[in-house]
């Protein structure tokens, strides 16, 4: 049983990595109905931004304000300059570039700052906090993913704006029809991903440590749980992220012979077959279509 | 009375397909003109024309302001609301979602608040129904949410494509009314595409024939009603 | 098919033929395996094109076809021969498996569920469990297959006119499924599943062996692969190569059998260019030529075909 808690709670812990990355991923899907494989290597690129920041002397918060602001600001160019023009191409087009994306963030930041492992600085320190059931870093990386889904959730659900751009991207012609700027929409969810993916990498990069690789497999994790989630909800996502956490720590652990090393298998085979049985995720809503 | 909207020499395409060939018309401010016409003849395409869904060249001048080489939305903004064919529901979101889009380039406050008020006094059923998913309404319980949605911007022009469509003639009769209403006390002008010719004719003061394309007649409804080919084609006798 | 048509296909074949003669050994070694992953992409243009189905995961079943060869003729001692048709068959036998659970899924989910097996596949053959068949995370070698028959071709030479007749073949049943009965309900399916459902057509089969046969074609390749290369290790097949098939479909055109061709050509040569342009930013590079490349053809080469296809016919008209 001990065993169990234990290692539950250490799947707690990295599923929170896993949900912010989700978090990205959910934003993303509102602006653009797809989901962006670069993202993960944008939040690498901005947490590499956030270092050289760091190593220039800059203050551990003023860093990372500056490092979101501009990461927000180059998700909205990449959208409007990269995104935009191909829009109406066909979804493995899109993919296409998203690939593309992902291999040139990837190359950029090893050419930059080289492949060697950096360590990076946690601001909640790492002392352990209620008798060693968890330690400053995990609990800070919780509040953090708790002011970014509270903020999510009333954005897209309580503000216009949010309205307005989950509008664009659900059907781009009737929001126009409304005077929506579709186009504008679309680079201010780009943005707000891209941000999103910064605060994730900043907050992941103290326990993975970063170089140029380090988002490659918490993307696949990040999927996973938004789309077990359920791609319209923020909680839905981060629950989701904490549940793949967990389900790829006790698959390690309990599943026989194979399950060290087929943890990562194992644990997104069980999510796909909790889609065969809802299709839209635990927390989405399926909508509902009239033929 | 002002001519609020002036179109001269519009053509519009799909791809290669020339289907407007340089229609002239005039609607003038607090006027109600309806577009007749068989299917095909263009009456949906002058809509899409005029609200920059389409390719469409020529001149169209909408208050003074030229609005030929304008995007969607900027043309909406200047207060031209369009309920296009199939409506244009927001599906996943909610009946009181899609009327707040309506509204949503207005400054927000309690006016938005009222108007809703009134759209739901037009239309109870909306009002019952305002958390459902639009998707799930009935085909004219959707007209009637585009309808309240396109008055929600407060337009000083509507163009609708076809608003009786799916809608029990009881209750058609009702809608004319209610945007005969609007256009009256609101000063909203209208521009009605209409496959039922009497009802168009009954609230539009003015009316455009459209045949493949071109306008073959134009005249105030008396004299569209009384000509002898459009009784002959239209209307059955 | 358009005379013109015909005239460049029969071609291609020509030059094809005459290639091998002409150039040295380690571009007739290079020109293979544009064809053994032109065969690949032709497998997932046939999933993605007519049946309007997302995989991000048939490297898996390159893999699966590449073992079956290799534990075929190291194991069991078979010829190569023998290899072939084996791998086709548990191809077919796993996407059907993988099929028909799978694609009540759509969209976005379905691209998960063919990722997990995408990550799945190398894990799976690294596994300790099973090295005494796959050789673990060293993998397998294979001897190379030599001319039979005494014909006067070198190893490379004899690789290269097999596996472009294994093409040629596989090309022309691809492109007659596509045009049979079975391949017009697959893109009924695709254009509107409701309407299609309406008229009897029974989706979740079709849908499955549409997968299969994908899987087929893929799986082949596999097994040509593992003979060009005569070296079969897990992580040659990581989710990179799913990744990599997915762009060839996308710069060939979806939808346009040949473009498997083109697609095969890129994801072989380009990386080699992007290499030479810059070598510590090559992936950079390869990511910009592949962006410009949707930018000018957002449908591929095959949309460009098409469109100046369209072009040709109506000005004759």
């Amino acid at each position: 049983m001990e065993l169990f808690l234990q290692q539950a709670l250490s799947g707690v812990a990295t599923g929170g990595i896993y949900a912010l990355m989700a978090l990205a991923l959910v934003m993303i899907f509102q602006a653009i109905r797809h989901l962006n494989f670069a993202q993960g290597e944008m939040a690498m690129f901005s947490t590499f931004i956030a270092w050289q920041l760091l190593a220039w002397g800059l203050p551990y918060w003023l860093a990372f304000v500056l490092a979101v602001a501009l990461s927000f600001l180059g998700g909205a160019l990449i959208g409007r300059l990269v995104f935009l023009p191909i829009r109406n191409a066909p979804v493995l087009s899109h993919i296409a570039v998203f690939v593309a994306l992902l291999l040139i963030f990837n190359s950029l930041a090893g050419f930059i700052w080289d492949f060697s492992i950096k360590p990076f600085p946690s601001p909640f320190g790492t002392a352990p906090l209620f008798g060693g059931l968890i330690g400053a870093h995990q609990a800070g990386m919780l509040l953090v993913i708790l002011v970014v889904v509270a903020f999510l959730f009333w954005f897209l659900r309580f503000t216009r704006i949010g309205l307005a751009l989950r509008a664009a991207a659900a059907n781009p012609e009737s929001a126009r029809l409304v005077g929506i700027k579709v186009d504008r929409m679309m680079a201010l969810g780009w943005g707000m991903a891209s941000a999103i993916g910064a605060v994730a990498g900043i907050m992941i990069a103290p326990v993975v440590f970063l170089e140029p690789n380090m988002m490659l497999s918490i993307l696949l994790y990040g999927f996973a749980g938004a789309v077990l989630g359920g791609l319209s909800s923020p909680g839905g996502a981060v629950l989701g992220g904490f549940i793949v956490g967990v389900a790829e720590n006790l698959a390690g652990t309990y599943v026989p012979v194979v399950g060290h090393e087929l943890k990562l298998p194992i644990a997104l085979f069980l999510i796909v077959a909790v889609l065969v049985v809802r299709p839209e995720g635990l927390f989405g809503r399926g909508t509902v279509e009239r033929v | 009375m002002t001519t609020l909207l002036k179109v001269r020499g519009l053509e519009a395409s799909y791809g290669d397909l020339t289907v407007l060939r340089r229609l002239d018309f005039d609607l003038l401010e607090g006027g109600a003109t309806t577009l007749l016409g068989a299917n095909g003849a263009g009456k949906t395409t002058t809509l899409r024309a005029l609200t920059g869904m389409t390719r469409r060249s020529g001149e169209i001048v909408f208050d003074g302001t030229s609005i030929t080489r304008m995007s969607t939305e900027q043309i909406v903004r200047l207060k031209v609301a369009h309920v296009p064919e199939g409506r244009g529901t927001l599906t996943a979101f909610s009946v009181e979602e899609n009327l707040k889009l309506g509204a949503i380039t207005r400054p927000s406050g309690r006016e938005i608040a009222a108007d809703m008020e009134r759209v739901y006094g037009h239309f109870p059923v909306l009002k019952a129904r305002r958390r459902q998913q639009a998707g799930t309404l009935s085909g004219g319980e959707q007209q009637m949410l585009a309808i309240g949605r396109a008055l929600m911007l407060r337009p000083r022009l509507m163009l609708l494509d076809e608003p009786s469509f799916g809608l029990a003639p009881a209750i058609v009769a009702g809608l004319l009314e209610m945007l005969d209403r609007v256009r009256r006390e609101d000063g909203v002008s209208l521009l009605i595409v209409e496959q039922n010719v009497e009802l168009a004719l009954g609230i539009a003061d003015h009316a455009c024939v459209l045949e493949t394309g071109r306008i073959v007649k134009a005249g105030t409804s008396e004299a569209i009603r009384a000509d002898a080919d459009v009784r002959r084609a239209y209307l059955g006798y | 098919m358009s005379r013109a048509a015909l005239f460049i296909g029969l071609g291609l074949v020509a030059v094809a033929v005459a290639l091998p003669s002409l150039a040295g050994p380690f571009l007739v070694f290079q020109l293979t395996q544009v064809l053994v992953y032109a065969i690949a992409i032709l497998g997932l243009n046939m999933l993605t094109g007519i049946s309007g189905q997302f995989s991000l995961g048939h490297g898996a079943f390159f893999a699966i076809g590449a073992y079956a060869a290799a534990i075929a003729i190291d194991t069991c001692g078979l010829g190569y021969g023998w290899a072939l048709p084996l791998a086709g068959i548990v191809c077919f036998v796993a996407g059907l498996l993988f099929g028909l659970p799978a694609l009540r899924l759509e969209g976005i989910y379905l691209a998960l569920a063919t990722f997990v097996l995408a990550v799945a596949a190398p894990q799976i053959f690294k596994l300790s469990l099973l090295e005494g068949w796959t050789g673990g995370v060293q993998g397998v070698f294979i001897a190379k297959p030599e001319a039979p028959f005494g014909l006067p071709l070198s190893g490379d030479q004899w690789l290269y006119f097999l596996v472009l007749t294994v093409g040629l073949v596989l090309y022309w049943t691809a492109r007659n499924l596509v045009r049979s009965r079975s391949g017009r309900a697959l893109l009924a399916i695709r254009e509107n599943p409701v309407a299609a459902r309406a008229m009897g057509i029974d989706l979740s089969l079709y849908k499955a062996l549409a997968f299969a046969v994908s899987a087929l074609y893929t799986g082949v390749a596999g097994v040509l692969s593992a003979l060009t290369v005569q070296f079969v290790a897990p992580d040659s097949f990581t989710f990179v190569l799913s990744i990599a098939l997915l762009v060839g479909v996308v710069v060939g055109g979806v939808g346009w059998l040949p473009g498997a061709l083109v697609g095969g050509a890129f994801i072989v040569f380009v990386p080699n260019v992007a290499e030479d342009v810059s070598k510590g930013l090559s992936g950079a590079v390869y990511g910009i030529m592949l962006i410009l490349l949707i930018y000018l053809m957002p449908t591929g080469v095959g949309g460009l075909v098409g469109r100046i296809a369209a072009r040709t016919s109506r000005s004759r008209t």
